[in-house]
């Protein structure tokens, strides 16, 4: 044992009480779906073990296509997300497009699932913006029958998920190329003649992939168990398999209860061996492309695949905005019927009117937001720091807090019932600090990812320099550390307060319906199907977290203002 | 490597503890109790200073605003506060008061009163999670039209009992734009021929949308051959009495929007497509609804409502307490408030909400019953003599038997 290693005292315990605060509930809350899956649950009658629910389950009609769906459109959406990014960064690392897009990234980050559905689904609707400008003039005032959202194979449904995860995912991969060293090899290997994008998949590729995984796993479990956009943007006959479990969970029948819970069940195991087989199909692609990377090819200069790559992640990008831009002229918008290409008049009503109410839920949910996303940095620091100053050469805080992403792997409906007893148990339930902390269940893994690259790639030799001058490992995390990350944990917190502001099923239940956030009203008045509240809601859901990204920006640049070395600093 | 190990047996120990723990949770039965109301006075002394959450489904602006007013005038005459709990589903609230009783929490409970009625009503009381019988001593009860207004003693065939409290009338109603569809087609089968003609302009909510669910009644209000068999428990011969409805929607199918593949998710859905002219009817279950849109600027000022000739399926609403809830008290208060002429005829005001009360207005105090005589419907709203004869709910186990066999032939 090392000096350094004693003097660590209290922060050794973070890791593990860390994951004590967060896989305890989990594995609770997952008891508390298996036990009603098997017949259990004496508060409705069942008092014994049965296979019954299974029954039913299996014997509901069209469970297969819904399966199937959720497969099929959480497997697509994925894979076409990360073959969207890698392409763009293959093709783009080295360019200025990558900075452009960056820039727009804030708002898609920050924007809700539901609501980028929205936009997305008023865009390409056959009564939607799209079809009022390009069509309407030409065929007349009838919108024409036609089925593009809700497409019996929830193609709408995956172009919705692909314009929400493309950003996150490509936050992930710069963060990641910001952290590793391939530029210099990237240019090396162009050196020996290999194409641009050839280059980057042989040495950048490889190595980013790693920190890819578990946010791709992410996307996945997210995508194939999706109730909010599936709603909106998916096909109900039958919907995917999250919906039905929504749907039973919510039934005046009660029974419904048991085959929602065994749902459940079949829905994470769905998951479970969606990501095993994921992780079967990276071992043929490195085998194979192990030998086509050894027979040596150079590769064009593939002007064609970067013209498409661009084009495709531009188009992504765009539509996202304009879905964006529709729901922000729907929160000024009086009157706006089909055919016309604007509304037809303006009014500030819905604001006016939901204003006084609206500032409420802003200040909820931005305290939830600032406590959960500042308790997450906390804890994630000192997870971090304590796992930096055990060793520096196993330096990622303990390979047990792989464990930590489980909450974003595991899908929500399987747990959250769980959840709200142990809360109601506690009494817990239905207090803002209840909701915090199950917000702080999704926040923390985003946070996690997104400070953990930067806190593991800081140059070490700084700290080496510092304890040779006779600093305390202490003392160094605090003028050293802190000052040169303050840039990644303020975006690390930025996007755990997004993360934070979009959570709809963890605040209501953990908030009994008694906490009230920007988002559970959102949802709420969303039933009423009126398009002006729908945008009014959503921009606001844009702007608090936008000003948490803004604030981000912009902190460093003032505190870092007469020091142009940290300027450039990621 | 040692720091893992350890991080895995705090973990298991945990798991294990908290599995014990959830397996020694007793699940309690909590029987509703009915300690009788002692004197009206007393029980709204002790509500004063409590806080009534009461969750009613928030997709409504105009009855969220009902709502605030409601919660203004409470606190004014009785010191109650009212916090409204937007759902987006009745169901979930049913939810949260099972999660409770399944965590044993028989008293404290989260939710003091509920907007409800049907099948979630029915699900609750035999469930014994309701708090009652109450509304009969609730002081303004005496008000309520059970004579004539039977539904609100029968909800859904099943009686109340006193485990919940009714708080206003629903119609079925259609409603199209005057301006588009000149003579609207009244009866099921003139609706089918109406479609034949008009491909891709007609569809119905998603069942279990509880207005898909109700077409699905309306239209097999018309077409069965034993109306009355619909009023007791669905039983063996749910086939035979229901092959007519099957027939005529396998035949309305084709016609249907999106040729009836896909199908709105809501009534409110419905609505915005009846907007933008994707459909040319559309459906909901409160008969100012319409008139309430073209207040709200959600539909054209055309818009008018219609129902079938054989008559409309009706209903009311109610408000019911949980058996754990916290404020009972204040939530019997509020339920009081609600059956006042006073609440009663704000909300029946078509500017307020222009839903039908459902007090006995003859017998009302003079003042009162010439208010609610002077009260004006809105300009889509039809008569209470329009909206007859008046068709009661089939009991709600038709509800789920319906849902599933439609499920099966139509939804997936």
């Amino acid at each position: 044992m090392t000096a350094v290693q004693r003097r660590g005292g209290l922060l050794r315990f973070v890791p593990p009480f860390t994951l004590a605060l967060f896989l305890g509930p989990l594995f609770a809350g997952l008891l508390w779906t298996l036990g009603p899956a098997f017949g259990y649950l004496p508060a409705l009658g069942g008092e014994r073990l049965s296979l019954a629910p299974w029954q039913a389950l299996f014997a509901y009609p069209g469970l297969g296509n819904a399966v199937g769906l959720s497969l099929g459109t959480g497997l697509t959406a994925t894979l076409l997300s990360v073959a969207i990014v890698t392409a763009l960064f293959a093709h783009w690392h080295d360019s200025r497009l990558i900075a452009r897009l960056r820039r727009l990234i804030a708002p898609l980050l920050s924007v809700p699932h539901a609501a980028l559905a929205f936009g997305l689904a008023f865009l390409i609707a056959p009564s939607g913006w799209l079809f009022r400008l390009f069509w309407a003039p030409l065929a007349g005032p009838v919108p024409p029958d036609l089925t593009i959202v809700q497409d019996p194979l929830g193609l709408a449904l995956i172009g919705g998920l692909v314009l929400k995860e493309v950003p996150f995912l490509f936050l992930i991969m710069l963060a990641a190329s910001g952290q590793t060293a391939t530029a210099g090899q990237v240019a090396q290997a162009r050196g020996f003649g290999y194409g641009k994008a050839r280059a980057w998949c042989a040495v950048a590729f490889p190595q980013l992939y790693p920190q890819l995984r578990l946010p791709v796993f992410a996307v996945l479990t997210y995508a194939m168990s999706t109730v909010d956009m599936a709603i909106i943007l998916g096909p109900a006959t039958p919907p995917p398999l999250a919906v039905l479990l929504v749907r039973w969970f919510n039934d005046p029948d009660l029974a419904f209860r048991f085959q929602a819970s065994a749902g459940a069940i079949l829905q994470l195991l769905l998951v479970a061996g969606t990501v095993l087989l994921w992780l079967g199909a990276e071992r043929v692609i490195v085998r194979a492309a192990r030998r086509r990377l050894m027979a040596g090819r150079r590769g064009g200069t593939g002007r064609f695949g970067a013209m498409l790559s661009a084009g495709t992640a531009i188009t992504v990008f765009g539509t996202a905005t304009a879905g964006l831009a529709t729901m922000a002229l729907w929160a000024g918008a009086g009157r706006w019927r089909y055919p016309d290409p604007l509304p037809s008049d303006w009014s500030l009503d819905a604001a006016v009117r939901h204003g006084p109410a609206l500032g409420g839920h802003v200040a909820t949910t931005a305290g939830i937001a600032i406590a959960a996303a500042g308790a997450a940095l906390v804890l994630a620091l000192a997870s971090l720091e304590a796992g930096q100053r055990r060793t520096t050469a196993n330096a990622n805080g303990g390979r047990g807090l792989v464990l930590l992403y489980l909450p974003l792997l595991v899908p929500q409906v399987a747990f959250l019932f769980g959840i709200q007893i142990l809360l109601v148990q506690a009494g817990a339930d239905g207090t803002w600090p209840a909701v915090a902390w199950s917000h702080l269940l999704f926040v923390l893994p985003y946070v996690f990812l997104a400070l953990g690259g930067a806190y593991r790639d800081l140059d070490p030799r700084y700290f080496r320099t510092g304890l040779a001058l006779g600093r305390s490992p202490a003392a160094l995390f605090w003028r050293l550390r802190l000052p040169l990350l303050l840039r990644p944990i303020l975006v690390a917190g930025a996007i755990g307060i997004a993360v934070s502001v979009g959570e709809y099923l963890p605040t209501l239940f953990a908030g009994a319906g008694r906490v009230t956030t920007v988002t559970t009203e959102a949802v709420g008045l969303a039933a009423g199907g009126d398009r002006r509240l729908i945008g009014l809601y959503a921009v606001v859901q844009m702007i608090l977290p936008g000003l948490a990204f803004l604030a981000a920006l912009i902190i460093p640049a003032w505190c870092f203002r007469r020091r142009r070395g940290m300027r450039t600093a990621a | 490597m040692t720091c893992n190990t350890r991080i895995m047996a705090t973990l298991s120990a945990l798991v294990l503890l908290l599995a014990a723990m959830a397996a020694i949770v007793p699940g309690r039965t909590a029987a509703a109790s009915s300690t009788p109301v002692e004197d009206w006075q007393a029980l709204t002394e002790r509500a004063k200073g409590q806080t009534v959450y009461w969750n009613a489904w928030g997709g409504d602006t105009v009855i969220n605003a009902y709502i605030d007013w409601v919660a203004a005038r409470v606190k004014e005459q009785f010191d109650v506060t009212v916090e409204h709990v937007k759902l987006t589903d009745t169901g979930s609230a049913v939810a949260r008061v099972v999660a409770e009783k399944a965590a044993g929490r028989s008293a404290g409970g989260s939710i003091d009163l509920i907007w409800i009625n049907g099948e979630n009503f029915a699900a609750m009381k035999r469930n014994g999670l309701l708090y009652g019988p109450f509304a009969e001593m609730l002081p303004n009860f005496r008000y309520v039209d059970v004579a004539e207004k039977p539904s609100t003693i029968l909800d859904f065939t099943v009686p109340t009992d006193g485990f919940e409290s009714p708080w206003g009338m629903a119609h079925f109603i259609f409603m199209y734009d005057r301006d588009v569809l000149a003579s609207p087609p009244k009866s099921a089968v003139r609706l089918l021929d109406w479609a034949r003609t008009h491909p891709g302009r007609f569809t119905y909510p998603q069942p279990p949308d509880f207005v898909g669910t109700s077409f699905l009644k309306q239209a097999l209000l018309e077409l069965a051959t034993d109306r009355d068999r619909l009023l007791r428990p669905v039983g063996d011969d749910f086939e035979a009495t229901t092959a007519p409805l099957w027939a005529y929607l396998d035949e309305l199918r084709p016609h249907l929007w999106r040729g009836g593949k896909n199908y709105p998710e809501s009534s409110t859905r419905l609505r915005r497509m009846l907007d933008d002219r994707e459909v040319d009817i559309a459906m909901a279950f409160n008969p100012a609804t319409a008139s309430n849109d073209i207040a709200n600027g959600l539909l054209p000022k055309s818009t008018r409502t219609f129902i079938f000739d054989a008559g409309t399926l009706s209903n009311s609403h109610f408000v019911a307490i949980p058996f754990n809830a916290s404020a009972r008290e204040g939530a019997m208060v509020v339920a009081n408030f609600l059956i006042s002429p006073e609440a009663q005829l704000h909300k029946q005001d078509p500017a307020v909400w222009g839903d039908f009360t459902v007090l006995d207005v003859a017998a009302l105090p003079v003042e009162e019953r010439a208010r609610f005589r002077h009260l004006k419907l809105g300009p889509a709203t039809l008569t209470p003599e329009e909206l007859t004869p008046s068709l009661p709910e089939p009991h709600p186990s038709w509800v789920g038997a319906l849902e599933a066999e439609w499920q099966r032939r139509y939804g997936h």
